[in-house]
């Protein structure tokens, strides 16, 4: 009798633990604390009406700007939630053509969002800003570097994105247009792992867009790139065919075209496209 | 030893299973085959070749199997002693330190990355001084690799041959200390001779571990073809650019596991092979 009971308690205690896991992975990126509604609408239903939860995948340098639109547009349409991912863009479109449940992709790059597009999974996307390289580097700036060239010295240790994350493709093209070779220690996943193998101090210098070390604040300091070697890259949001809260998408999409919307962006660094 | 254990579970003396576990039962095996089953579907066999010829996916390769070794290499090296230590020596703090050594099973390879970073990073507690004295630098080096696999492979080694050393037969080394044997001889001759299929078993078991591991690796030592890019990092990279390659990697590292536990449980080790 006892044994059994204290079987029960252990399983209760089970569950409750993966509730909480749940509830925590959750919670991770959205930046939320309320659950989806369940009763969405359909794709194409007649009543696009702004309710429910809206789940956005975003790019990594998104992530500060996505967050704090996130919040007042939840704000605005009150009994909305919007459910935050960020990654690289890369992955993100290969989630989506996989099939991951969404509403809105933001793509920090044509080509990634190109991918989605192509394989019918958005229809139409709108440029909304765009973005410059910059580079990071640790707050004491180890290695001395001043500029562009010095990239290309031997002996310092470089991160990068991986050349199919737009990141990765943009400061390529910096490095083309300046005419260096640069010899990375390291090809980060997205533009957040590559910042932070700058702030940790792990390497000394990385390449990112000039919002995430404006975003990083004092934790790097950022070396400009001049505008005649810089390159940018464009910003197209859409949203995506197999929406389950197509209302919620649009609205979503029309905030962060809004003047508002781009308020936002403009503060944390982006430009407009 | 083994083969009186597998005489005990002959079939004319096995249950036939009630429904209520026979179900649960081959859910069960769907759950574990079904994705590989899937992964055999999609495997791409024609253009497997030319897939897996890649230079990068050959580099990959080459680079997991030279990293996994030298990481069995030094758990043999520094795990079989401390194991043996746990076994057959009484300590303070025994305890603490068996639970210290089992503790990378069960924690998140990111969090065990993260620690190694914080430990032996440029700027790590113990990284900085590495760096400072010995200009030793482990992130994004092969040696970081080798640390990372090491950190979390060991203890699969020494887990299996501290079980080994506690389960065997302690007169053959009683008889030798009556002889006057040192303890090290002792240890060299007779211990290990006795728990060598345990010693094979933890090894592949550690090598096996090495092989596939993924999130310490990336990151404590980053992922850069040729120098810390190993097949498990490879194939999330393919994942993106080209994923029929991710699949194939992916192939090639599931014949390694199936031949590794192929071989654990028809060649030495019967009964180890057949408790995995």
């Amino acid at each position: 009798m006892r044994r059994r009971i204290r079987i029960r308690a252990v399983s209760v205690g089970v569950s409750v633990s993966l509730a909480l896991g749940s509830l925590a992975l959750a919670g991770c990126g959205s930046g939320s604390t309320a659950t989806a509604s369940g009763s969405t609408p359909e794709p194409g239903s007649s009543s696009l009406a702004v309710t429910g939860t809206i789940t956005v995948l975003a790019a990594a340098s998104l992530q500060e700007a996505f967050t704090t639109l996130g919040k007042q547009f939840e704000a605005a349409h009150p009994g909305t939630t919007v459910r935050l991912s960020f990654g690289a863009s890369s992955a993100l479109a290969l989630q989506i053509t996989e099939g991951a449940p969404a509403d809105v992709f933001a793509s920090a790059s044509a080509a990634n969002m190109k991918q989605v597009t192509d394989a019918q999974d958005a229809a139409q996307a709108v440029l909304f800003a765009s973005n410059v390289m910059e580079i990071a580097v640790p707050p004491d700036n180890p290695a001395a570097i001043s500029n562009v060239d010095d990239l290309a010295r031997a002996g310092i240790k470089i991160a990068l994105c991986q050349p199919q994350v737009p990141c990765g493709s943009t400061a390529r093209q910096v490095f083309a247009k300046a005419g260096i070779t640069v010899t990375p220690v390291t090809l980060e996943a997205d533009v957040k792992s590559t910042l932070a193998k700058v702030q940790t101090g792990e390497v000394d210098a990385g390449v990112v867009y000039v919002t995430d070390v404006r975003a990083a604040g004092t934790k790097v300091k950022g070396i400009e790139i001049p505008s005649r070697i810089n390159a940018s890259t464009s910003y197209p949001i859409a949203t995506l065919s197999h929406a389950s809260n197509a209302g919620g998408a649009q609205a979503f999409v029309d905030y962060v075209l809004s003047a508002d919307g781009q308020a936002v962006l403009t503060a944390d660094g982006f430009a407009k496209p | 030893m083994s083969r009186s254990t597998s005489t005990i579970g002959s079939p004319d003396r096995r249950l036939r299973a009630p429904v209520a576990l026979a179900l649960p039962a081959l859910i069960c095996l769907a759950v574990l085959a079904l994705p590989l089953i899937s992964l055999l579907v999609r495997t791409p066999w024609s253009d497997l070749a030319e897939l897996l010829s890649d230079e990068s996916a050959r580099t990959a390769l080459r680079l997991s199997l030279e990293c996994a070794a030298a990481a069995t290499g030094l758990s043999l090296l520094f795990g079989v002693p401390l194991a043996w230590m746990l076994a057959k020596t009484d300590f303070p703090g025994r305890q603490l330190v068996r639970a210290l050594v089992t503790l990378p099973l069960v924690l998140p390879p990111v969090v065990s990355g993260l620690a190694l970073l914080l430990a032996f990073g440029r700027r790590g507690v113990f990284g900085r001084y590495l760096d400072q004295w010995f200009g030793i630098q482990l992130p994004f080096t092969t040696a970081g690799v080798i640390l990372a696999e090491t950190f979390v492979a060991m203890p699969f080694l020494i887990v299996t041959v501290e079980g080994a050393l506690r389960s065997a037969d302690q007169d053959l080394e009683e008889a030798a200390t009556t002889l006057r044997a040192s303890r090290f001889t002792i240890f060299r001759r007779i211990t290990l001779p006795l728990i060598g299929p345990s010693l094979i078993a933890g090894s592949v078991l550690c090598f096996g571990r090495a092989l596939g591991e993924f999130g310490a690796t990336i990151t404590f030592a980053g992922n850069f073809s040729g120098t810390t890019q190993t097949m498990p990092l490879a194939v999330y990279d393919a994942l993106e650019t080209n994923p029929d390659a991710a699949i194939a990697l992916s192939l090639v590292l599931l014949a390694t596991a199936v031949v590794i536990l192929t071989a654990l449980h028809r060649r030495w080790l019967p009964a180890v092979g057949g408790g995995l």
